[in-house]
């Protein structure tokens, strides 16, 4: 019974999603205020009816409904109930429905933030999504229902990948969509300024915070999935260059290009349809990921079921959208005015500069992915690109913008001094040569390892130079006056560079001093690895809900003193007999110690694999601070005094009478 | 002119669709390879084990066995690594494989974690052998008769499937 509720929820979406793409679009082209005001109704009703499908989703596999077959096919009753949940969004079918459940979210939240927004514009905005929820409930009813039947039903489902029953995967794919998904927003009002030839900074100034909401998560949907792929692919390493790793790597790419041509529009009314390009790329790029995954045109690691019937609805829907976009850019774009010009020197050049950085890394990214693709369909070869060409190319390109990184926070608009800036950074610059110098050498690191570092520490000092100088200047203010003396959206952007650093330090240090011993282990013995020692106490075996574990046990000391205590497991699940290796990690800031268990050898001994990571937490560590940067930026005072604007509005509305747009949460 | 400009992004996207859409009609993993058929090339290679003695080709004639590259650094392998553990311990057909491109102490710490489905091990640290034998990437895996004659090459990780359905029965057809 709840299977079918769910369908029909499914199928009842699907029918308010078309009232909502059409009806309010209609209404925007004839001036007609009811027909555009349905759009905020719709978009609310949309979101329950997929809520609620994604619920009864849920819950057949809470309940363990084997009578479902995406159930029966990716979970069992022995699966603890946080991974029965997140084997909700295991699957092909699933994970499509939590695509859609995200950007009826993304819909009913701007249907409930848009209250300062002419209604007009709101109308065409959910109606360009509602147009992307359309073809996405299509693909999900006619070729990957989640909710079909299997009769008779099985006494027991099989398991969820073992690879996915982790903490993290439970996280990662919500996150990773909420930033996919998320760039529909820029999109849509893309595409209604467009649609509605207003291509003033106003649009700009509308999506700018959609699109650092969306980046965030992004950011920390792929932070999710490199930790997640470091822990427990468990052989150390944090990013494979692997084609779904890229497919979420571009739209991060053009999404980060995004944010600065957004400031660029908003504040100098420039860019202006180079802008508009990068919000339909960007979200383009978030189809054309979810096209590589699901489609099997590309081999990956992300072994999802390939389909060709699949494939190619995607294809065709990807060719519609995306195609559709870019005609109605290619026809709208002339019409654009340029924007105000600015000298070489300024802080216009230095965002252009950056968009220029991000945007052919963005095609690199591409080249690399979809290079053997194009090989083979033009009957030229079949290769593979791997993860050398990406590291040899990538660096380089994206040097550029580590060195406007600290500078281009202290240009001007319009028209910038070089000699100033040049006087004001080039001591930060010899600081930072002189940091990242000593440290090299005292590491005995190569020519990369200096440079890679002296970006790090240019960014830390020169970020000094524009955040703290400034803050100890300050006359006769209080401690809390002077920070409240700049915008959170300053000390986000600062943040993020700053995590950029971090992150920068992470790889590098990683990459250039990691110890790393794989060695075979009696009970009682101890190997030394760098300055730590490790001593093999036992292995004891233990049962786990769904699995039969091992439990090692590695006493680590330092010097004589102990430090902590390591206990790797393996997992042997008792569905599929696959044997998972669950690495024991002690993470501290400057070093995280690694253990996992190998093979048995004989009755009394194991071989083991145990890494020292200097720095590695800096990774996803700096990672975390980029998207912590872009949460600050949503805190800026105009954006909360749009939110008190809204409070007060329908108070203001109803003083004014009647012929105003009635939106459908006025009264409450 | 200026028109043309803003259609640059539309022509790009068009060509894009036509490589997808053939890509769709083709499986990745779908390689003909000229050698079905020919003899495989010869090898002596060092073993990937301690002693570094030389194994060569030669000792597998008479025998029905696979050929396997594989590496440590490679992404797909790890896929492939419990099937073959499985199809070690069906017992049906020996499998050497070959460390490509590798650093062998890390080659040598894959089998002692993972586990060693392998008859034989040898490495390839140059690649010679993998340049004979046509291999684009890893991991790729070849059949090869009692006469020593290439019979099937699987492209990609193998799968359960292509075990039960292809090699299978293709080996049970050679051996007897």
């Amino acid at each position: 019974m709840i299977p079918e509720l769910g369908h029909f929820a499914l199928i009842l979406a699907l029918a308010i999603a078309l009232i909502g793409a059409i009806v309010p679009l209609w209404g925007s082209a004839r001036g007609d205020v009811a027909l555009m005001g349905i759009a905020r109704t719709t978009a609310q009703v949309h979101f329950g009816l997929i809520a609620l499908a994604f619920a009864c989703l849920a819950y057949s596999f809470y309940s363990n409904d084997f009578s479902v077959e995406n159930v029966a096919a990716n979970s069992n009753s022995l699966l603890p109930a946080p991974y029965r949940l997140a084997a909700t969004w295991g699957s092909h079918e699933g994970s499509l429905l939590l695509w859609v459940l995200m950007l009826s979210g993304w819909m009913f939240a701007v249907s409930v933030l848009s209250r300062s927004l002419p209604l007009e514009l709101v109308a065409r905005v959910l109606s360009v999504m509602s147009m992307i929820s359309i073809g996405f409930l299509t693909f999900l009813i006619f070729t990957s229902n989640p909710f079909r039947r299997l009769i008779p039903a099985p006494l027991q489902g099989n398991d969820l990948n073992p690879l996915l029953q982790d903490p993290g995967m439970v996280v990662h794919p919500p996150m990773l969509y909420m930033g996919y998904v998320g760039f529909s927003v820029a999109f849509a009002f893309a595409i209604a300024a467009l649609l509605g030839k207003r291509l003033d900074a106003t649009w700009a100034r509308w999506a700018r915070p959609w699109t650092t909401a969306a980046w965030c998560f992004l950011t920390v949907g792929i932070c999710l999935g490199s930790a997640w792929a470091y822990y427990v692919l468990g052989w150390g390493g944090w990013w494979f260059w692997d084609p779904v790793e890229n497919a979420s790597l571009m739209p991060w790419l053009v999404g980060t290009a995004l944010i600065h041509s957004l400031a660029v529009t908003e504040k100098r009314a420039g860019f202006k349809s180079w802008t508009v390009l990068l919000a339909i790329v960007a979200f383009s790029m978030s189809l054309l990921g979810t096209f590589l995954v699901r489609s099997g045109v590309l081999t990956s690691v992300h072994a999802f079921a390939t389909d060709p019937t699949r494939g190619t609805f995607v294809l065709v829907f990807l060719a519609i959208v995306i195609g559709a976009s870019l005609a109605l850019y290619a026809w709208r774009a002339p019409g654009i005015a340029r924007g105000p010009g600015f000298a070489l020197v300024s802080r216009e050049a230095a965002l252009l500069g950056n968009n220029l950085v991000f945007a052919i890394a963005m095609g690199a990214v591409a080249l690399g992915t979809l290079y053997p693709l194009i090989l083979d369909g033009l009957g030229l070869s079949k290769i593979s690109v791997g993860a050398p060409y990406f590291n040899t190319v990538f660096f380089p390109l994206v040097m550029p913008a580590l060195v406007m990184i600290g500078f281009g926070p202290a240009l001007r608009w319009r028209d910038g001094s070089f000699a100033d800036i040049a006087r004001q950074h080039l001591p930060y610059a010899l600081l930072a040569a002189f940091a990242a110098g000593v440290w090299t050498f005292a590491v005995h690191g190569g020519m990369v390892m200096a440079l890679a570092l002296f970006f790090a520490f240019w960014i830390i000092a020169t970020t000094a130079l524009h955040v703290v100088v400034p803050f100890m200047r300050m006359q006769r203010r209080s401690f809390i006056g002077r920070i409240r003396a700049q915008q959170p959206s300053f000390y986000g952007m600062h943040l993020a560079h700053l995590g950029i650093a971090v992150f920068i330090i992470g790889v590098t240090l990683v990459k250039n001093t990691e110890t790393e011993l794989d060695t075979k282990l009696s009970f009682g013995q101890s190997v030394m690895v760098g300055n730590y020692s490790f001593h093999f106490d036992s292995v004891t075996p233990f049962e786990g809900p769904n699995y039969s574990g091992l439990r090692g046990r590695v006493d680590v000391s330092k010097n004589g003193t102990p430090i902590v205590t390591l206990l790797p497991e393996q997992h042997t699940f008792t569905r599929s007999g696959q044997t998972m290796t669950d690495a024991a990690i002690s993470a501290g800031v400057f070093r995280q110690i690694y253990v996992s268990m190998g093979e048995p050898i004989g009755d009394s001994a194991w071989s083991l694999r145990i890494y020292i990571k200097p720095f590695v937490s800096w990774i996803w560590g700096g990672a975390l601070m980029m998207a912590m940067g872009g949460g600050l930026a949503l805190l800026d005072r105009r954006y909360r005094q749009r939110l008190k604007a809204r409070v007060v509005a329908p108070a203001v509305m109803r003083r004014k009478g009647k012929g105003m747009p009635t939106p459908s949460l006025a009264k409450s | 002119m200026k028109l043309l400009r803003f259609a640059i992004p539309l022509g790009v996207f068009a060509l894009l669709v036509v490589f997808l859409w053939r890509g769709l009609g083709r499986d990745p993993h779908e390689v003909p390879s000229p050698l079905l058929g020919k003899a495989a090339p010869a090898f002596a290679l060092p073993a990937l084990s301690k002693d570094d003695s030389v194994v060569s080709s030669d000792s597998m004639r008479g025998k029905v066995w696979l050929l396997n590259f594989w590496g440590s650094w490679c992404f797909a392998c790890r896929d492939e690594h419990p099937t073959l553990m499985r199809l070690a311990a069906a017992n049906e057909v020996p499998i050497v494989g070959i460390d490509w491109k590798d650093d062998p102490s890390a080659g040598k710490a894959w089998l002692a974690n993972l586990g060693d489905p392998y008859l034989t091990t040898v490495k390839d640290a140059s690649g010679v052998v993998a340049i004979d034998y046509g291999v684009y990437g890893a991991p790729e895996t070849f059949l090869i008769d009692r006469q020593g004659v290439i019979r099937k090459k699987f492209i990609g990780a193998i799968t359960d499937d292509e075990i039960r359905n292809e090699l299978l029965p293709l080996v049970h057809q050679l051996n007897q």
